[in-house]
This record gives structure tokens, C-alpha cells and sequence, in this order.
């Protein structure tokens, strides 16, 4: 503790890291390369303008639509299908591959294949998340339950607990963390998703605010909305991963 | 095969799914209410054996018989204390010592109160609401042992218990161990690697050979344990040719 008071505590230490970042970014865009990119100053300005004119808040609300009910989706059917595959032989044999290649495979190229099949309405937007969030989701899911301490279902076999407290009781809480992980990151790829989607599919919502003010060369505004969204993207998922750390601490976790 | 064998172990062979032979035709009797003690080299099938009584795996040929019954799977006169200690990291002591009792779907309150008195019994009553992660290993491995006797077991199978503990607590738990047998009149199958722990704690040692593993000697150390200290016993004559004994079989092995 004493130690630690001596070298200034970490939040000191992030917002100094901020102020440079800033700081920087101010420099560049003062830095006659290119008007495209405005100093950070503007770029603030810009974005105080649109949360005042509501164009920004409008546009995140049809942004987080498709994103929200994306990754509710898959938090229902990814993890039921996930904790399929980990608990049953027959779903893993068919389907383990399949997630296997589509996590690895760079799914966003599926998007416009998307938008060709379901038009460009919400659904496109809905199954974009849906596509690049749903296989971390299962995957992880599936790794917590297989990865489940084989000795604690010895333990509970030997007291006579049956397969379906074996689940309940120990196979569940064990992959309660991965599976949590599996939702953090799977909002990180719906973000993505989301993005993409906006930008190739149907110029609404946040994507659409990027593109227009790109277009009519309103760089402090384009800048801002890029700003925007990934800031809150960052948040977002900072923020599941404290709670995350608080639900399930390292050492209760078990593995 | 004494009369009174609780267990029954007759002709059991074991290999694994991948072609390892772990065992191969051993038979050996565990006598009610006394301790006996499987010794032998590392990979000789201790544990594989262990597990066939527990009824966690089957054997590949043979049987074993508990209390008159052919195993076909785990049984509520037998409890398990695992090497690793098998404890749920997510609840505190008390739900771990009372899990056995939870499965059985024993009412909360009832189960909590047996599991109370069992962790008084091991010496952790101020420890009931830790976690696992916040006790030493001889702790983790009472609370092991206090689950196992929770579920009121009249077999204790427990594999290498005191292999993570020092050796000051390993001789405490001896005693602990010895005086808790005298008690409750339980029936201990101990596996162990320590030939001094076997021979200071078993009425009977089951040496076995390596893999794959067959019965090469069982031996019945008749040392007079009542009322003595330990040191004692430790310089005791019976002791030390018991010591001695195995020690001369063990020492083919290496
Ligand atoms: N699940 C398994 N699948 C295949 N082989 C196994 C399995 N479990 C154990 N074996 C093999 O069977 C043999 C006996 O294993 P076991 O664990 O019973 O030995 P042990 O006497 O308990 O050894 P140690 O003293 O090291 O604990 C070993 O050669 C081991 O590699
Ligand atoms: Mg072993």
C-alpha cells in the first residue's frame, strides 16, 4: 500500500496516458498533411454539436436495436447450443467442425451475402451480428462445460449424485465463467458486426451518420461518430469485464 | 480370504481403452472395521483399484464385493477422499462437507448440522464459511475427509491423502486418522507411497508389483497400538521389522 502511494496510483496514470493520447492527436491534426483528419479539439466540438442538434443520439438508437436484439439471440441459442454441444456426443460430432471453422473463417465476409438473401431491412442487420458474435459465444460455452475438472465429477459420482446434479451442480457453475467471457467477447464482435453492417448494407443509424458526413467532407463530424462508437464499444465491454472479475473471481473459479 | 472381508476384490483385471494393463488378477479381502493400505511402485494400479471399489470404473475382468453385494457402481456405504481433494472451489467449507448430503437431497438445515459437527471433528470450526482457495492443502484435504465422513460411510477409500501435506501434519493426521478408526469403527482403504505410513497405520498391507499390478505379498503388522504414544510405536520392535520387511520386497522393484 505505502509502496504504491509513492508512485502515484493507476487511475492517475490512465488519464495521464489519455491527456498524451489527446495531446497527440491534437498535434497531428494541426499538422498541415491533410484537412481530412482535424485535431482533436474540433473533432470534440463536433461531437457536442451532434449530441445537442439529437442526430447522434437518433442514430445510436436504430444502431443498438439490431445489436441488442443480435446478441440476445445468441445468448439464448449460442449458450443452449454450446452447452448441447459440451454435454451431448451426438451434437458435438456434428457440429463441433462447423463452429471450429466458423471462428476461424473471417465471417464478415458473409455480409454481403447477408444483404443478397434477406435484403436490407433490420433482419440483414439482426443476423450480421448474429453471425460474427454467435460462434465465440458457442465455442466458449462448450469449452466451459468440457473443460469441467473431471475430479469433481468423479467426487459427485461417488456420492451418488445423479447426471443431472453432475450438470446442475458442477458442470454449470464450472463454465459459468467461459461462458460469460463468451457474451463479452461476443458483443465485441457484434459491435463489429454491427459497424460493417451499417456501412455496406443500409446507410442508417451511426454507419449512416460516418457516410454522410464523409461525403460532404464534414471531417470533425465523421471523425466524431467514428469517435463515438468506438469509445463506447470500449466502455461497453470494460465494463462486462469488471463485472465480470466481480461475479467470478480467479480463485472461486475453478479450473 | 478372512471371513469377515466388508470388501471383496476377486480376480480383477483392468486395461484401459488405450491397451494399458493396470491390473491383472487380484484378489485380495478388506477386513471389516480395520485399516489396510495399498503400497507399491508409482503406475502399479493403486488407483485404478481404488476407483473398481468405488465403483467409479468397471473392471475389465473379475468382480468386487462390498457388504455381501456385487459393485456395479458407487454405493452409499462407500465415500471417497480424493488425492487432489475434489472440492467445489465456488462454496465454503460448509457446503463442500455437506455436498455428499446435498445430493441426497437431505433438508438444508439438517445437513448443515451434520457437516458442523464432522468439520468440528477435523479442527475447522472457525472456518466454515472459507473457500477452498483460502485454506492450506492439510486443510483442503480435512474438509475432504469431513465430507467423506459426513455421508456416515462404513468404507473410506482414500487415495494418498497426506501426499501434499508436510510431514509435522502428516503425522498429525495420522493420529487423528488412528483415534477417528477406534471411534467410529469405520473400514479404511488407504493408498499411500510411504512405506513408514503404512506400516505405522494399517492392520493390513496389500504390496503390490508394478504394472501390470497383481498382489505380490500381503502382510499383517501386529503392532500394539493401544494406548501408546507415537514415538513409541515408532521404536517399536514389530514396527521397525515391518519397515524393514516391505522395504526388502520394494526394494525389487526399482
Ligand atoms: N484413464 C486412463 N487411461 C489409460 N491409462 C490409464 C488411465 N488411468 C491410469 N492409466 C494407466 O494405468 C496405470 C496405473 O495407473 P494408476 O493411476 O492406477 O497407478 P498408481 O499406482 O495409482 O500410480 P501412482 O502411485 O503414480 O499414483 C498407469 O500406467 C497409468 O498410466
Ligand atoms: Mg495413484
Amino acid at each position: 500500500m505505502e509502496q504504491r502511494s509513492r508512485i502515484a496510483s493507476p487511475v492517475v496514470w490512465q488519464l495521464l496516458s489519455f491527456a498524451l493520447f489527446f495531446g497527440l492527436w491534437e498535434v497531428a491534426g494541426r499538422w498541415p498533411i491533410s484537412f481530412a483528419f482535424p485535431p482533436f479539439s474540433k473533432t470534440f466540438m463536433a461531437l457536442l454539436r451532434m449530441i445537442a442538434d439529437g442526430s447522434l443520439p437518433k442514430a445510436y438508437l436504430s444502431t443498438l436495436q439490431p445489436l441488442v436484439i443480435g446478441i440476445f439471440l445468441c445468448s439464448i441459442a449460442g449458450i443452449g447450443f454450446g452447452i448441447g454441444m459440451g454435454l451431448s456426443r451426438a451434437i458435438e460430432w456434428f457440429s463441433l467442425p462447423i463452429f471450429i471453422v466458423l471462428q476461424a473463417a473471417p465471417m464478415a465476409a458473409m455480409i454481403p451475402l447477408i444483404t443478397y438473401m434477406y435484403g436490407i431491412g433490420l433482419t440483414s442487420k439482426v443476423l450480421a451480428v448474429v453471425v460474427l458474435a454467435a460462434p465465440v459465444i458457442v465455442m466458449n460455452s462448450y469449452k466451459g462445460i468440457r473443460n469441467t475438472n473431471p475430479s469433481l465429477i468423479q467426487m459427485c459420482r461417488v456420492f451418488l449424485g445423479t447426471r443431472r446434479q453432475e450438470v446442475i451442480k458442477i458442470i454449470l457453475p464450472h463454465a459459468a465463467a467461459l461462458i460469460f467471457a463468451g457474451l463479452r467477447l461476443g458483443l465485441a464482435m457484434g459491435f463489429i458486426g454491427i459497424v460493417i453492417a451499417e456501412l455496406l448494407i443500409t446507410p442508417t443509424g451511426i454507419g449512416d451518420l460516418i457516410t454522410y458526413h464523409s461525403s460532404v467532407a464534414d471531417y470533425p463530424e465523421m471523425f466524431a461518430a467514428i469517435a463515438s462508437i468506438i469509445v463506447l464499444a470500449a466502455l461497453t465491454i470494460h465494463a462486462l469485464e469488471r463485472l465480470e472479475r466481480k461475479l467470478f473471481p480467479p480463485e472461486i473459479r475453478g479450473s | 480370504m478372512s471371513a469377515d472381508a466388508i470388501v471383496e476384490v476377486k480376480e480383477v483385471g483392468k486395461t484401459y481403452d488405450g491397451g494399458v494393463e493396470a491390473l491383472t488378477g487380484v484378489s485380495l479381502g478388506l477386513p471389516r472395521g480395520r485399516l489396510s493400505t495399498l503400497l507399491g511402485p508409482s503406475g502399479c494400479g493403486k488407483t485404478t483399484l481404488l476407483k473398481i471399489i468405488a465403483g467409479l470404473i468397471p473392471p475389465s475382468s473379475g468382480e468386487v464385493w462390498v457388504k455381501g453385494k456385487k459393485v456395479d457402481g458407487p454405493g452409499p456405504e462407500r465415500a471417497f477422499v480424493f488425492q487432489d481433494f475434489a472440492l467445489l472451489p465456488w462454496a465454503n467449507v460448509l457446503r463442500n462437507v455437506a455436498f455428499g448430503l446435498e445430493l441426497r437431497g437431505t433438508p438444508k438445515e439438517q445437513r448443515f448440522e451434520v457437516a458442523r459437527k464432522q468439520i468440528a471433528e477435523v479442527g475447522l470450526s472457525s472456518f466454515e464459511s472459507s473457500y477452498p482457495h483460502q485454506l492450506s492443502g492439510g486443510m483442503r484435504q480435512r474438509v475432504g475427509l469431513a465430507r467423506a465422513l459426513a455421508v456416515d460411510a462404513d468404507i473410506i477409500l482414500m487415495d494418498e491423502p497426506f501426499s501434499s501435506v508436510d510431514e509435522q501434519t502428516r503425522r498429525k493426521f495420522q493420529e487423528e486418522l488412528l483415534e477417528l478408526l477406534r471411534h467410529k469403527q469405520k473400514t479404511v482403504i488407504f493408498v499411500t507411497h510411504s512405506i513408514e505410513e503404512a506400516a505405522y497405520l494399517s492392520d493390513q498391507i496389500v504390496l503390490l508389483s508394478p504394472r501390470p499390478g497383481t498382489v505380490s505379498k500381503i502382510i499383517h503388522p501386529n503392532i500394539d497400538r493401544g494406548g501408546r504414544d507415537p514415538d513409541e510405536i515408532r521404536r517399536d520392535k514389530n514396527y521397525l521389522d515391518v519397515v524393514d520387511e516391505i522395504w526388502q520386497i520394494l526394494k525389487q522393484y526399482i
